[in-house]
């Protein structure tokens, strides 16, 4: 066990916590109307918990434990064995105490389940909301990060073991996340009169300041997957102040170029964009490589949310899949590329060549669509069956979710 | 008497009050409203979502004066609160009947 390694751990499980609640939190509550801010901040709260006792129930071993291809096993049900209570003894993860390793996934487990919420915005029952995450987070977080993460020399995952690039979750996590999202947001359908009635935020300064939460909580995120602290942590760290720094500035001049206002929720969203982008980066590329990745992500999600939002048809409310669907995928093809030697990165064991990783990281954008689509598409089924209904009814969506819901309401004026 | 209904930008109060203030106008009433005239709304753009806002906000000064300050009154508010762009706002000018002090009771000038 490495103590410096123990320490950075530890801050880093913290700083994704807080990328939760408050962060997540905060930056979907400010994008909505006042009469649901409290059902985002309620929403998210409960999602991200759920998504941490599901992982220590079951969760962990079926994504770090030796299984198949797909999917682990059971062995470390309820985090069996990695703590035994009578003689203190804590079984290793790498340097560090695997409970801790376990802890840290778990909060990326949370997030992952959290951030679907943001397509359902405004309309989803809460019921529907918990037994579909408890179905999605089976079917497809679970054996997504099994596929992605674990390294085993006889059963890994599947993307692991075709040597499939994700640092710190750009499939896992954001392109998971946003499939997801896209598929809820077809099946819900549009809230009452989009399009037809304004539908503002009613709170930017909150959404500011849960970006810039998210922000500092995605050094513990991209940093501390380095598992270790390290130079290769040091690396991801300034990646990760680049990107988002770079896609901050891209979003805005292409906002300020094409639309005419540079907005601040246009700054918070390259800021986020550029996060999404560097995460299965942070430690496979240089800063050079980060800079390119942050600008093209953050401007390409720029178009998620103008132009594909448009062409797919669906009120994908907060734009989950316009920045952490599209934002995960180019993140991840551009990981491939700017990982090179060539291209000014570190280069893999492997020693692929520049098309075969790209060829490789497309397979795992390509594997985590279809299956994390496929798992969403059952899982919003199951629950609409179980909750009778996905949504809440017309005049429970009229009056605010707040109030009906949840028997409270963030404002009084 | 006369009842004064000045629909302003808010950021020109504190210049209305004062010029107001100068003239010995002892009180006045401040409601924070919103509406538009010819300047019409304005169009706000969140992410790729355009909402055209009709409504901008104004504030509307009400004051009860004399007949005789009548005069003075309107050209200090119109000239405090003109910044010569379209937008500036209105200013209306009814015909007051009768008025109370509740405190004293005293009516009409006496309780401007």
């Amino acid at each position: 066990m490495n103590n410096a390694d123990l320490s950075w751990m530890l801050v880093s499980t913290l700083l994704v916590l807080m990328m939760a609640a408050p962060g997540l939190a905060l930056f979907y509550s400010g994008m909505v109307r006042r009469k649901n801010a409290l059902s985002m901040l309620s929403q998210t709260l409960l999602v991200f918990s759920l998504g941490v006792v599901l992982w220590f129930i079951y969760g962990y071993s079926l994504a770090f434990t030796s299984g198949n291809a797909f999917i682990g096993g059971l062995d470390k049900l309820f985090l069996n064995g990695l703590f035994t209570p009578g003689d203190q003894k804590f079984t290793l993860s790498g340097s560090l105490p695997e409970l801790l390793f376990a802890a840290f996934q778990a909060t990326f487990a949370g997030l992952t389940c959290a951030l679907v919420v943001g397509s359902l915005a405004e309309r989803a029952r809460l019921s529907s909301i918990l037994v579909f995450t408890l179905i999605w987070f089976t079917l497809a977080y679970l054996p997504i990060c099994h596929m992605v993460w674990f390294a085993d020399p006889e059963h890994g995952g599947l993307l692991n073991e075709r040597g499939a690039l994700d640092f710190a979750g750009g499939t896992v996590v954001h392109i998971n996340a946003g499939m997801a999202g896209l598929v809820g947001a077809w099946l819900i359908g549009p809230r009452l009169n989009y399009r037809r009635e304004a539908m503002p935020p009613h709170n930017l300064p909150l959404t500011f300041i849960g970006a810039a939460l998210l922000w500092v909580g995605w050094f513990g995120f991209n940093a501390g997957s380095a598992l270790s602290a390290n130079a290769n942590a040091a690396l991801a760290f300034f990646n990760t102040m680049l990107a988002a720094a770079i896609g901050v500035l891209a979003w805005t001049i292409g906002e300020w170029l094409t639309k005419g206002h540079p907005s601040l929720l246009g700054a918070c969203s390259g800021a986020i964009a550029g996060l999404v982008g560097i995460t299965p980066a942070a430690g496979f590329v240089a800063p050079s490589g980060a800079l390119a990745i942050g600008l093209i992500t953050s401007l390409a999600c720029l178009w998620g949310v103008n132009g594909l939002k448009r062409l797919l048809r669906a009120d994908d409310t907060l734009d989950v899949f316009g920045i952490h669907g599209l934002g995960g995928i180019v993140g991840a093809l551009l990981t491939g590329l700017f990982n090179a030697p060539s291209w000014g990165g570190p280069g893999t064991a492997a020693g692929h060549s520049v098309w075969m990783q790209l060829w490789i990281q497309l397979e795992g954008v390509l594997l985590t669509l279809v299956w994390s689509g496929v798992a969403a598409l059952i899982a919003f089924k199951l629950a609409q069956w179980i909750c009778g209904g996905l949504r809440v009814s017309p005049e429970h969506e009229r009056e605010g979710l707040d109030i009906r819901t949840h028997g409270e309401s963030g404002y009084q004026n | 008497m006369k009842l004064i209904t000045a629909i302003v930008k808010p950021f020109k109060v504190d210049e209305i009050r004062e010029a107001l203030s100068e003239l010995g106008i002892q009180g006045m009433t401040l409601t924070e409203v919103k509406g538009f005239g010819r300047q019409k709304g304005h169009t706000e753009l969140y992410r790729g979502a355009e909402y055209a806002v009709d409504f901008l906000p104004k504030i509307r000064i009400e004051l009860a004066v004399p007949d005789a300050l009548l005069d003075s009154v309107l050209e200090a508010i119109q000239n405090s609160a003109r910044t010569g762009r379209i937008g500036d706002g209105k200013i209306f000018v009814q015909a007051l009947d009768h008025v109370v002090r509740i405190r004293t009771g005293e009516c009409d000038e006496n309780a401007l």
